[in-house]
């Protein structure tokens, strides 16, 4: 019943209602009785006490891969060091799996902003922005991605995450961000 | 005549009769002297007139004590309030070791309408015993501020022999963060802080304001577009224009002397480097190439050269090369973080952000003697700007959680809070003269 509540639903309904949806139904066939509500599976009572019911199979994701929040696709965020362009090798896999992505969307379309923390000259943190969007940039596009697809924009420490000066917001502020065009 | 009077919006006209004996120059040599002492004497209010909105005194005092160059007396030390030359008894004040007096009152001006005041001062030598210079102004309470001010250049001028500019203005930025939306203000005001007046409001940033040297416009980099570009406003009419909106960045707007070119950082193709613009025929020169990041242009008075920050070393350093293009000249050596070049208006001295122990300071570095010193404790000063008297830096500071503008003289002494700001505050400039 899930299964095919399910199937009916998929062409208007997202995600959240499969995983939400289907999740209680699992909890209540542990505590289910003959008097179940029926919308929760195809069950088969006899009489007897003894209920059956069939259960749905693993659901292949419906969304777009980008809904996906398991993918690494889901992750649009690279930190960085103080005064460091240098993309971390802990954020490889994630920019490998947008680049590779857009390689097989060409539709696609990112815009990269590099952003700065507080410290330092404003100006030559503009510029420091623009590297980090564009050492991103150059990571997507080894791993496939076509020139065409990415811009870069650099706000420098000017749009801050968290405006707060603590080193957590600081380190929060150091980033670039990848954003799909819609 | 009187409507005439009015027009002229009350101040100065009446200069009566002042004997200005030849003028004592101080030499400025170097950071070792001590802070000139000098007793500023609240002024008199004479019988009859209201006492005005605020202390003329006050705005005397703040000024002065800003250039580093002064140190006023606190007022419980003043030990008599004379209002004129011929009650002071000089004596005493030598006994305290004071070389200048000001005193001065107010009277109402019976033609200046209900609230106008004439206003005197007079500032006296106390070793000679004689009246440097005296003048006499009619004013509304409006103008007593701007009034303030021009008592304060004139006291300057006679002691240093240069003009003191505190009737000049600063811009800065302020930003106004509200849930869900932050509001940038590009904002002008009295070089003090007062009178703050908005002439750029944008939900996007905004960033590096700079006067054009006739302080007519200035030059800023607004990100109203998803991105930098560079803007050129008028003050007073509030038009504007965009004069650079390349591919990628458009920043650090820094007029020439004469106010008709811009020198600017652009990355319209593929790194950032300094151009110039003329801003008439829109043509435009790159002065840099290099690979690493070559920004915040500042002219030299004469126009020859440009000083700029760039990390072609390795680290952000201060550079200067021809402003025709040419070979740089590295400046900074010590530290490995100094960036935000600003030229004291005579060319000798360069302020600049420099790190040290991990902060952010204010630092100083004399290009003759090549000597640095750092004036602030950080941890994060920023944009340094020179006062148009040379004597004064203004720079924007986190205290407390809380950004401020504050300002400090160049020997290092006299750090001041400048005015009280609810909202962050950042990248103050000063007007030329």
């Amino acid at each position: 019943m899930c299964r095919l509540k399910f199937q009916m639903a998929a062409p208007f309904l997202v995600l959240s209602l499969i995983l939400s949806g289907c999740a209680t139904t699992d909890n209540e066939l542990a505590t289910g009785g003959p008097s179940m509500n029926e919308r929760d599976g195809a069950s088969a009572t006899d009489g007897s006490g003894i209920a059956t019911r069939g259960a749905r199979g693993a659901q292949p994701f419906q969304g777009t891969e980008l809904q996906d929040p398991a993918s690494p696709l889901a992750k649009r965020v690279v930190y960085f060091d103080f005064d460091s362009n240098v993309v971390k090798a802990e954020y490889m896999p994630i920019l490998k799996a947008h680049g590779e992505y857009l390689a097989t969307h060409p539709e696609n379309q990112v815009a990269i902003e590099g952003h700065t923390d507080e410290r330092g000259s404003r100006e030559y943190n503009l510029a420091l922005g623009e590297r980090r969007a564009k050492a991103v940039q150059r990571i997507l596009e080894l791993n496939g991605a076509a020139k065409e697809q990415i811009s870069t924009v650099s706000y420098g420490e000017e749009k801050p995450l968290d405006p707060g000066h603590t080193e957590a917001a600081l380190t929060k502020n150091r980033r670039a961000l990848i954003v799909y065009r819609q | 005549m009187k409507l005439m009077r009015r027009l002229v919006v009350g101040l100065l006209m009446l200069l009566v009769a002042t004997q200005v004996p030849a003028q004592l120059t101080i030499q400025i040599t170097g950071g070792a002297e001590g802070a000139l002492p000098i007793a500023l004497i609240p002024f008199r209010v004479e019988n009859g007139a209201a006492d005005p909105p605020e202390e003329i005194i006050t705005i005397i005092r703040d000024d002065l004590y800003r250039t580093g160059l002064l140190q006023p007396l606190s007022r419980k030390d003043l030990i008599a309030q004379p209002a004129t030359l011929e009650e002071v008894r000089f004596q005493n004040w030598r006994a305290l070791g004071v070389d200048n007096l000001v005193v001065g009152a107010l009277a109402s001006d019976p033609d200046g309408g209900y609230h106008g005041y004439q206003v005197s001062f007079e500032l006296l030598d106390v070793y000679t015993a004689s009246r440097l210079v005296g003048k006499r102004y009619r004013v509304q309470p409006t103008a007593l501020r701007t009034l303030g001010h021009t008592i304060s250049d004139t006291i300057f001028q006679s002691l240093f022999g240069r003009p003191g500019g505190f009737n000049t203005q600063i811009a800065y930025v302020e930003i106004e963060r509200n849930a869900g939306q932050t509001v940038h203000k590009l904002v002008v005001a009295d070089a003090d802080g007062y009178n703050p007046q908005i002439i750029l409001t944008s939900n996007a940033p905004i960033m590096s304001p700079a006067w054009s040297p006739d302080r007519q416009r200035i030059g800023y980099v607004s990100f109203e577009n998803g991105r930098s570009e560079v803007y050129v406003q008028e003050v007073a009419s509030g038009k504007r224009r965009t004069v650079a909106s390349f591919d990628g960045i458009n920043s650090a707007p820094a007029w020439s002397p004469q106010g008709n070119r811009l020198a600017l950082t652009l990355s319209k193709d593929g790194n950032p480097e300094i151009y110039v613009l003329d801003l008439a025929s829109a043509n435009l020169r790159q002065i840099t190439h290099n690979s690493s990041i070559d920004t915040e242009p500042v002219w030299t008075p004469n126009g020859q050269q440009i000083i700029f920050t760039s990390d072609r070393g390795g680290s952000p350093q201060i550079y200067r090369l021809p402003s025709a293009g040419g070979e740089a000249e590295r400046l900074t050596f010590e530290g490995n973080y100094n960036a935000r070049p600003a030229l004291s208006p005579d060319g000798r001295l360069l302020a600049l952000v420099h790190r040290e122990d991990g902060k952010f300071k204010i630092a100083v570095l004399d290009l003759q003697t090549r000597l640095t010193r750092v004036l602030t404790d950080g941890p994060l000063d920023e944009s340094p700007s020179f006062a148009p008297n040379g004597a004064t830096l203004l720079y924007s500071s986190v205290r407390g959680g809380k950004s401020e503008l504050a300002t400090v003289s160049i020997y290092g002494r006299a750090h001041k809070r400048l005015g009280a700001f609810s909202n962050a505050v950042q990248e103050p400039t000063w007007s030329p003269l």
